[in-house]
């Protein structure tokens, strides 16, 4: 088991050994150092919010849009995760059609910019959509069919709400970056493990669900834990929909007060705490799974 | 085909890799009781010609019958037919995020629907058969490797077979390892099993076969008694073959 040397090294019993001052100088050397720069950052801004009035102004104005940011970036990484598991089960497929449809998508996703799927998916993809249902409504309507024809008809563009397109094209985005990770961890189980499942009877999905997904998904942990980090980071881009996130609102801020440092450190260090944190969460998270593996 | 006396029967086998021929044309019957062990150099398709009867690859030609059974691309059909097939494999292929005992339940409760109370009991009867039954709730990685081996041949008489395939049990074990695997397959021979073994443990031929098979290239060269084939190998290239592993 591959394992940095700061967690495997026990501090040696004897004092004044060179042994342990060789382990204090490993343990000096691999200390997270930079670890005091962002408590730094911390600190500051956390006195300067407290005591500097137009930060803390700015601070109180944006945090509306936490809610917004958190929520759209933890429901599209929800759904991006279930497109990703069937779009990665569909690359790996023996079926032609469905591993085709899956590159498809993936290679489609990979080639365009997030910035420009977001417009697209928001303000072609939606409307088209809608714009079908419609239509397909209207051919009910005319085929007898009034009732689930009016349901289709009634659908109006202004019921998607510019949040709920966001939360879609964030999910379809990162659904193509998650199929590629979940791919990569089915393929790194061996082969033996799906002949072991399959002679003892079980069907193709019970071995994926009992015995590949499983230690696949456990692989992949520490990749996943990226794409959520990185999926909280993007959300940002959603503020050209309008959407009130904490990007949307510092810029808000920004304009009606000119008052652009105060915006902008305040909205970088909201990003940088959160995503500081959940990095921690990542690394406790994959300690215990460590720890787990080696009982 | 079908006498009730056969567990058995590959009629013209045969199976082609890209570029290679693994089985060019093997026919064999194994009846119900028997032990098999198959034996040859490397590349000789022997295990090839053990995944083809469970069809963990599929066969390219040729007719396999089963318990009387012919075996079809039916997904059902094969499901049915594997859950009736233990198979040991060379690396164990153990599922190393389950315990030992729920390595050994898993397929009885999801693939036989047995209930979790039965799975245990049978699971550790069939540990205490192989003689590890303290281990039930390490993980594999906690075991060595002849441990492994035997919760892997645990896991497959779990399931209650009628036909034990062994591809190359002991061969990434260690030396003193061996013994402990080849005694309990030496055990499960006397208690009248039916089993194909693919070896190179040639003790394990003459103490437990009821008949030796010889390939080379993807044919069977000759086929035989354990005293014979050892004693009087008819073929050359099986007297070559022996003479390059016993005489050394």
């Amino acid at each position: 088991m591959a394992q940095s040397v700061s967690t495997s090294t026990r501090p040696p019993s004897i004092r004044n050994s060179p042994e342990f001052r060789e382990y204090i100088l490993l343990k000096i050397k691999t200390a997270p150092w930079w670890l005091i720069g962002i408590a730094i950052i911390a600190v500051i801004t956390a006195v300067t919010i407290a005591t500097n009035q137009p930060f803390q102004d700015a601070f109180l104005f944006i945090k509306a849009g936490l809610g917004v940011t958190i929520s759209t970036t933890l429901i599209a990484f929800v759904f991006a995760m279930v497109l990703g598991l069937l779009t990665g089960l569909g690359r790996i497929s023996n079926n032609t059609f469905f591993r085709n449809l899956a590159t498809l998508y993936v290679e489609i996703i990979r080639g365009i910019p997030m910035l420009v799927l977001i417009f697209f998916i928001a303000l072609v993809g939606v409307p088209a959509i809608v714009a079908g249902f419609k239509s397909l409504g209207v051919w009910f309507t005319e085929n007898g069919m009034i009732g689930i024809g009016a349901w289709l008809s009634g659908f109006k563009n202004n019921a998607v709400p510019m949040n709920t397109r966001a939360i879609i094209a964030l999910s379809f985005t990162y659904g193509a970056f998650l199929a590629e990770i979940f791919r990569a961890g089915i393929q790194s189980i061996g082969r033996g493990q799906m002949e072991a499942a399959r002679s003892q009877g079980m069907s193709y999905w019970q071995a994926m669900r009992y015995i590949i997904l499983p230690q696949a998904i456990r692989n992949v942990l520490p990749a996943l834990g990226n794409d959520f980090i990185s999926m909280l980071k993007d959300s940002s881009l959603v503020s050209v929909l309008a959407v009130r996130d904490i990007t949307q609102i510092a810029r808000l801020y920004a304009g009606r007060s000119f008052q652009y440092q105060e915006a902008y450190i305040t909205l970088a260090v909201m990003y940088l705490t959160m995503t500081v944190l959940l990095s921690f969460l990542m690394k406790f998270i994959e300690k215990r799974i460590q720890k787990n593996e080696q009982r | 085909m079908n006498s009730a006396e056969n567990m058995v029967v590959l009629q013209n086998l045969k199976k082609h890799f890209t570029g290679i021929e693994a089985l060019d044309g093997v026919s064999l019957t194994v009846k119900k009781g028997q032990v098999i062990v198959i034996i040859g150099p490397s590349g000789s398709g022997k295990s090839t010609l053990l995944r083809c009867v469970n069809q963990l690859e599929e066969k390219s030609s040729g007719e396999i019958w089963v318990d009387g059974e012919r075996l079809t691309r039916n997904s059902k059909q094969l499901d049915k037919v594997r859950s009736e097939i233990g198979m040991v494999f060379q690396h164990f292929n153990l599922y190393p995020h389950l315990t030992v005992l729920e390595n050994i339940t898993l397929a009885q409760r999801i693939v036989k629907k047995i209930s979790k109370q039965l799975a245990i009991e049978n699971a550790m009867a069939q540990l205490k058969r192989v003689g590890i039954e303290e281990k039930a709730d390490k993980f594999p990685a906690q075991l060595s490797g002849g441990q492994q081996q035997r919760v892997a041949i645990a896991r497959a008489l779990a399931m209650n077979p009628k036909l034990m395939l062994f591809d190359e049990p002991t061969s990434a074990l260690d030396p003193e390892m061996i013994k402990e695997v080849l005694e309990v397959m030496l055990d499960l021979a006397k208690a009248g099993i039916t089993m194909i073994v693919v070896t190179h443990e040639m003790g394990f031929a003459r103490a437990a076969a009821d008949e030796v098979v010889f390939m080379d290239k993807g044919q069977i060269v000759e086929q035989a008694i354990p005293a014979d084939f050892f004693a009087n190998p008819k073929q050359e290239r099986t007297r070559l073959f022996l003479s390059q592993i016993l005489n050394h």
